[in-house]
This record gives structure tokens, C-alpha cells and sequence, in this order.
């Protein structure tokens, strides 16, 4: 298996926002998770890629074998695991350019490879940008200064095909988009799915799922998973909605 | 005996020797030095300007002074490689407070330029520098200007005709170089006649371990239309402190760029005087240190709009790491002529840690009612969500540091007009937040 998780538990100043959660996904599977506002879906990405910002205070995560919480956030990315954030954070005065090729080359470094030369990077990143036609004037601006929503996205998923990590965890990488936006978003993390990746597509909405078809379904409540099941889950949800989670207590 | 008092009596006793080796010129305006220099002395620590440097105290040790100007054996060729290579310059060495004479190639600058000492400038043109010589800096004005004029010998002069323009940039290196602490008095002449233009870059290195201590006195006379850039870059050394004051006078339609960096010091007062006297003449006041350790900077500028319809604009930037200290003080007055004044002024600080200082004071004077005038000031710490946002993409954490600081110190860098030296800051600064500048990185001899 890719990624286990057992009993996991964190808190954000001393309050605890996951209460136990249990996961567990294989190489080649996309797996949803869906769930009303603050029921932890944020913290559980967040904590999986280790910002400081949240504390783990039981349980355990093992990803290619390896303990992950024992990881620094950046060994986390040279093991496989990317974060597409909810909110991209803008960084002026670093370029695109710059920023992906220390990136890539860290992780080239980190496999034991030599640094990508200088046209065999801007090759790549023409190749890439492709996948979610990102704007070549895009990257050469600073890292998200002045993107607009969409383009964040966009880049973020842009960033994902350069490092082609072995599990992607999209969090919320729907919300903001229009329609167009979202099938380029979309169509991007599809043509990214072989049989060795995985992803992790953390929405609110089961709209996303439309482009992006999951194997399983969880319904994340108050830090932990209630229900999981198959893609009809998700549809079951945009029926429904979440109000019969509160109706369950 | 007060840290004065030592240099009153040296010049007593000396000043025979002291003119002997110096021009008429500038022996004309000794006697008033060492009046106004008795009268003042060093400026007071903690007084207005001097609160967070005390300049008396770094005088008080006894230097070295190569009054009787022994020759230093020093081949500046020879401890001197260049920082800034393939910028092509026209390049001329200060060792310690002497101009180093050396045959320059015949034909690269146009007619009636003069570039080279101060000493022989003043002997072949003694009537034209005169003009100039001492008219930007006062020694009334302040004791540390008093003291350079009283002492100093020798400088380095930049003449530049009417109409002329020397593209070739200008490169003058000033040397430390001697076996006991030693103090050198350093003068710079800048004069650009009607519509001349040029561009001079100056390097202060210190080449060897033992204590340096600098006055350094730059007078720009920018006339009508005149355009000229000035960049200092101090690469010295920890036991080496400097004090400068740098006095710049605008005519109409000049444009003068001043940007001084340093990437490594010791102790490190900049003064800067701008004084806008023409109709839209245009100033840009560019600063940046990266400053570690217990290095300290203080800098303070003064711009003054005289007259209508001038810009003047001022950026600086600090990023300090360990115990190092900063301070920034910048006055703009706008007199009540000086209407349609546009000025606009921004001080940003990096702490990296607890214990680094920093100490900024925007002074804006506007007596005019019809400008734009602008401050801003922030003194913050690193972005997290930037630094976690670049460690998840796998960047390690003093790379990601790295990044940003430069990203910080970028738009000063920006400023620069003269693109090949634009580039060779980008890397000298990324050399510097690796710790791979840790002495002077020109000389010979540290590497």
C-alpha cells in the first residue's frame, strides 16, 4: 500500500480537529474525500504534507513504508507527496523559473541524480505547462503574484506535472474555478493518474468528481471518516447534502 | 585626552608635512577645517543624528596616518581581482588615501575628460577645482566632513565636459592594504558640466586583518542636464569602519542615481546629502546591506527640493541575521517654492532573528502645499506560509530562506542602470546569503 493511516489524531492551539481518522490508499486508486465546512478535511491535507502550524498528537502515517511524520515537510515532497493548496501562497521576487527548477532539482538530487540542464528544463516546462495550458507569460512572473484565481490553480497542477508525485492530494482545488477553468484543471489531473500515482481529491461539492472519477468515497465529520463508499456516495451527498450527518448524532 | 584632541595635535604638529604632500588647493581650506573641526569635533553620540553611532569612540583608537606618504609595496594589479568581471571599466585603485598613478591606454575617454587623482587634477586645473572642490561638502556643516578636509591629501576626481558623454563606466577601487591599524581620508570630486554624462562605480575592500578607519568625503556636481550614476559596493571587513558623507547638487533637468550597498563591514555610517536646485532634476537614493554577525549600518539621507517640478525617489533595504544593527534615517524636505514636488521614500527591514536590530526614522518637512510625497516602513520577519509553500515543493529550508532574502533585496538590485553589473550583484548577493562571502571576495589574498 501507498499510504496508511491509523487513529490519526491533531490539534491547531491545543484544539483538536481530527479525532481518529483511518485511510488507507494504494498505488493507482483516486480516493474523495468529501464533507461539510470544518469537519477537518483542510487539516488532514495540511498534516499530511507537516506545516508546523498543527500538531500530531496520536496515531500513525505510513507512506511507501516510510514514517511520515518523522519527515520534514520537504523530504515529504522527494518521498511523493504533493499538495495542491487550497490557497496558493504568493511569493514576489522568486520566479516561476527559478522556483521549479530548485524544486526539481532538489528532488532530482534527493534520487541521486545530477541537476536538469538548462534546456532540457525549459523543454520540460514547455511540456508541462501544456497539460493545463498555463501561459508561458505566467512563467516567467513571480510564483502566483497576480494570478488570478483560476491561474493558481492552474499553476499549482502545472507544478504537480513537474514533480509528478507518486500522491497528489487536491484540496479544494475546485473551489474558485468557473466551468471552463475546472474541465482544464480536471483534464489536467487525468491525462497525470497511471497505475503507480494516486491521488487524494479533497471537495466540498460532488462537481469536481464529475471530471475527476473517484474509486472511493469518504465522508469526513467532526475529525473523523462516518461513511465510505463507492463513487455513488458522492452522488448520494449532492441529493442529500451533509444536514443528515447532524441528524445522526 | 579626548578622542579629538589627538588629531587637533597631529595636525599641529604635522602640517607642514600634511600641505608639503598635497596642493595648494586643497591647503586653502585647512585652517578653516581644523577651525570648524575644533569647534564642532565628532558628533555627539545620541544627539539627533547620531543615535545609534558612536562616532567618537571608534576615532579614539590610535591609527596610523601615512601622512609623509611612504609608497605602500603593494601592487593593486596584483591583490585586486575583480569582482565585477567582464564589466569592462576604466579601472583605477586608492591604496589606503593615495592615488595608485599608472599609465591609463590613450584614447578611451573623449577629449578634455580628466580622470584620475585628485592631487594632480587640482595642480593641472587649479582654478577649476577650486570651483568645486569643497563646495558640495561644508566643513561647517558637520566635524567628520572637518576632519576629512583638514587630513586628507589626495582623492580621485571624475571631469567630464559640457556635452560629453563617457559611456565606458568608471571603476575605482579603494584599497586597505597595510600591516598596522591604519586611517585613510579619502575624497572623491565628481564634476559633470551642462548635459555630460558618466557612471562610476566605487568598491571599498580591506585587504588585510588588522583595523581599518575611513572618512570619506564625495562631492557630485551635476550640472543642466547632466546625468550620472553612482554605485558604491563595501566589501571590506569586520575590523574595518567607515564613515561617509556623500553631498550631491542638482541643476536643472539632471539626473543622478546614487545606490550604495554593502555586502560586508565592519561599522558603516553613510551620510547622504541631495540637493535638488534645478527644475526637473531627478534623484534616485537606492541602499541595501546584508549585514550578519555584529555588523552595523546606519545611514541617513537628506534630500532637499528647492525648486519646483522635481522627483526625487528612495529605496532601502536591510536583511539582518545574528546580532547585526541597522539604522535608517531619512529626511526630504520640500521648501515652499517647491511646488509639484514629487518625492516618495520606502524603508523595508528583514530580522532574521530576536537579537538583530533595527532603527528606522522617516522624517518628511513639507513646506510646500501642491506635492506627492510618500513614506512607507516595515521591519518584518520572513513570510512562513512562503517559506512552508517552498519546502512542500521539496525545498530545503536555508535554500527557501535563501530565496527570499534575495527576492527581498531585489528591487534595489533592479535599480541598477547598467545591466552587466545588475547581473553580477544578482550573484554576489546570492553569495553572500550562502556565507560564501566571508572576507572580500576581490582580493587575492583571501581566497
Amino acid at each position: 500500500m501507498l499510504l496508511e493511516i491509523k487513529n490519526l489524531h491533531a490539534e491547531i492551539n491545543g484544539k483538536e480537529i481530527l479525532k481518529g481518522i483511518d485511510l488507507t490508499v494504494n498505488a493507482g486508486e483516486v480516493h474523495a474525500i468529501m464533507g461539510p465546512n470544518g469537519s477537518g478535511k483542510s487539516t488532514l491535507s495540511s498534516v499530511l504534507v507537516g506545516n508546523p502550524m498543527f500538531d500530531v498528537t496520536e496515531g500513525s502515517v505510513r507512506f511507501g513504508g516510510k514514517d511520515l511524520l518523522e519527515l520534514e515537510p520537504e523530504d515529504r515532497s522527494r518521498e511523493g507527496i504533493f499538495l495542491s493548496f487550497q490557497y496558493p501562497v504568493e511569493i514576489p521576487g522568486v520566479s516561476m523559473v527559478n522556483f521549479m527548477r530548485a524544486a526539481l532539482n532538489e528532488h532530482r538530487k534527493y534520487k541521486g541524480l545530477d541537476p536538469i540542464s538548462a534546456s532540457d528544463f525549459l523543454k520540460l516546462m514547455r511540456e508541462k505547462r501544456a497539460i493545463v495550458e498555463l501561459d508561458n507569460k505566467l512563467a516567467s512572473r513571480s510564483v502566483n503574484e497576480g494570478f488570478s484565481g483560476g491561474e493558481k490553480k492552474r499553476n499549482e497542477i502545472f507544478q504537480m506535472a513537474m514533480l509528478e508525485p507518486k500522491l497528489a492530494i487536491l484540496d479544494e482545488t475546485d473551489s474558485g474555478l468557473d466551468i471552463d477553468a475546472l474541465r482544464v484543471v480536471a483534464n489536467g489531473v487525468n491525462q497525470l493518474r497511471t497505475p503507480e500515482n494516486a491521488a487524494i481529491v479533497i471537495t466540498h461539492y460532488q462537481r469536481l468528481l464529475d471530471y475527476i472519477k473517484p474509486d472511493f468515497v469518504h465522508v469526513l465529520y467532526k475529525g473523523r471518516i462516518v461513511k465510505s463508499g463507492g463513487p455513488e456516495l458522492a452522488l448520494e451527498l449532492e441529493t442529500k447534502g451533509y444536514d443528515w450527518l447532524k441528524e445522526n448524532e | 585626552m579626548n578622542a579629538e584632541q589627538q588629531y587637533i595635535e597631529l595636525f599641529a604638529r604635522y602640517e607642514d608635512m600634511v600641505c608639503r604632500h598635497s596642493t595648494p588647493v586643497m591647503n586653502a581650506l585647512r585652517a578653516e577645517a581644523l577651525a570648524d573641526f575644533t569647534r564642532l569635533g565628532f558628533p555627539k553620540y545620541k544627539s539627533e543624528d547620531y543615535q545609534h553611532t558612536d562616532v567618537a569612540a571608534s576615532f579614539a583608537p590610535d591609527y596610523g596616518i601615512n601622512i609623509n606618504r611612504v609608497k605602500i609595496p603593494v601592487n593593486p594589479y596584483d591583490v585586486f581581482r575583480c569582482d565585477v568581471p567582464n564589466l569592462s571599466t576604466a579601472l583605477y585603485f586608492i591604496v589606503n588615501d593615495s592615488y595608485y598613478e599608472k599609465e591609463q591606454p590613450k584614447g578611451i575617454f573623449p577629449e578634455g575628460v580628466y580622470i584620475g587623482g585628485l592631487k594632480a587634477f587640482t595642480e593641472l586645473h587649479p582654478e577649476l577645482a577650486a570651483r568645486y572642490y569643497g563646495k558640495a561638502a561644508s566643513s561647517s556643516q558637520d566635524g567628520l566632513i572637518a576632519l576629512n578636509t583638514m587630513l586628507t591629501q589626495d582623492g580621485f576626481v571624475v571631469y567630464v565636459p559640457k556635452n560629453v558623454v563617457v559611456e565606458k563606466p568608471i571603476q575605482l577601487v579603494n584599497i586597505f592594504r597595510s600591516d598596522v591599524d591604519t586611517m585613510a581620508n579619502r575624497r572623491v570630486l565628481v564634476i559633470l558640466e551642462e548635459y555630460a554624462e558618466a557612471k562610476l562605480l566605487v568598491c571599498d575592500h580591506s585587504i588585510d586583518d588588522v583595523k581599518f578607519l575611513s572618512t570619506e568625503v564625495i562631492e557630485i556636481f551635476a550640472a543642466e542636464g547632466a546625468v550620472f550614476d553612482y554605485y558604491d559596493l563595501e566589501e571590506s571587513s569586520e575590523s574595518t569602519t567607515r564613515f561617509t558623507s556623500l553631498h550631491v547638487k542638482q541643476a536643472a533637468h539632471s539626473n543622478v542615481l546614487v545606490n550604495g550597498i554593502t555586502l560586508y563591514n565592519g561599522l558603516s555610517r553613510n551620510n547622504y546629502y541631495i540637493d535638488l536646485n534645478g527644475e526637473q532634476a531627478e534623484t534616485t537614493l537606492c541602499g541595501m546591506s546584508i549585514l550578519d554577525k555584529e555588523q552595523q549600518v546606519d545611514m541617513y539621507s537628506h534630500i532637499t527640493h528647492a525648486v519646483p517640478h522635481c522627483t526625487s525617489k528612495e529605496l532601502v533595504k536591510n536583511v539582518l541575521d545574528d546580532r547585526s544593527q541597522a539604522a535608517f534615517s531619512g529626511r526630504i524636505l520640500v521648501k515652499q517654492e517647491a511646488q509639484k514636488t514629487q518625492a516618495y521614500q520606502t524603508n523595508r527591514n528583514l530580522a532574521l532573528t530576536r537579537e538583530a536590530r533595527i532603527f528606522s526614522k522617516p522624517q518628511l518637512e513639507i513646506y510646500a502645499d501642491d506635492v506627492k510625497c510618500s513614506h512607507g516602513m516595515t521591519t518584518g520577519q520572513l513570510d512562513e506560509n512562503a517559506l512552508f509553500y517552498m519546502r512542500s515543493r521539496g525545498i530545503p529550508e536555508a535554500e527557501a530562506r535563501m530565496l527570499l532574502s534575495l527576492a527581498f533585496t531585489d528591487d534595489v538590485i533592479e535599480n541598477v542602470r547598467l545591466d552587466i553589473l545588475k547581473d553580477r550583484l544578482h550573484k554576489l548577493v546570492e553569495k553572500r546569503f550562502r556565507g560564501e562571502l566571508a572576507k572580500c571576495a576581490g582580493c587575492r589574498i583571501c581566497n
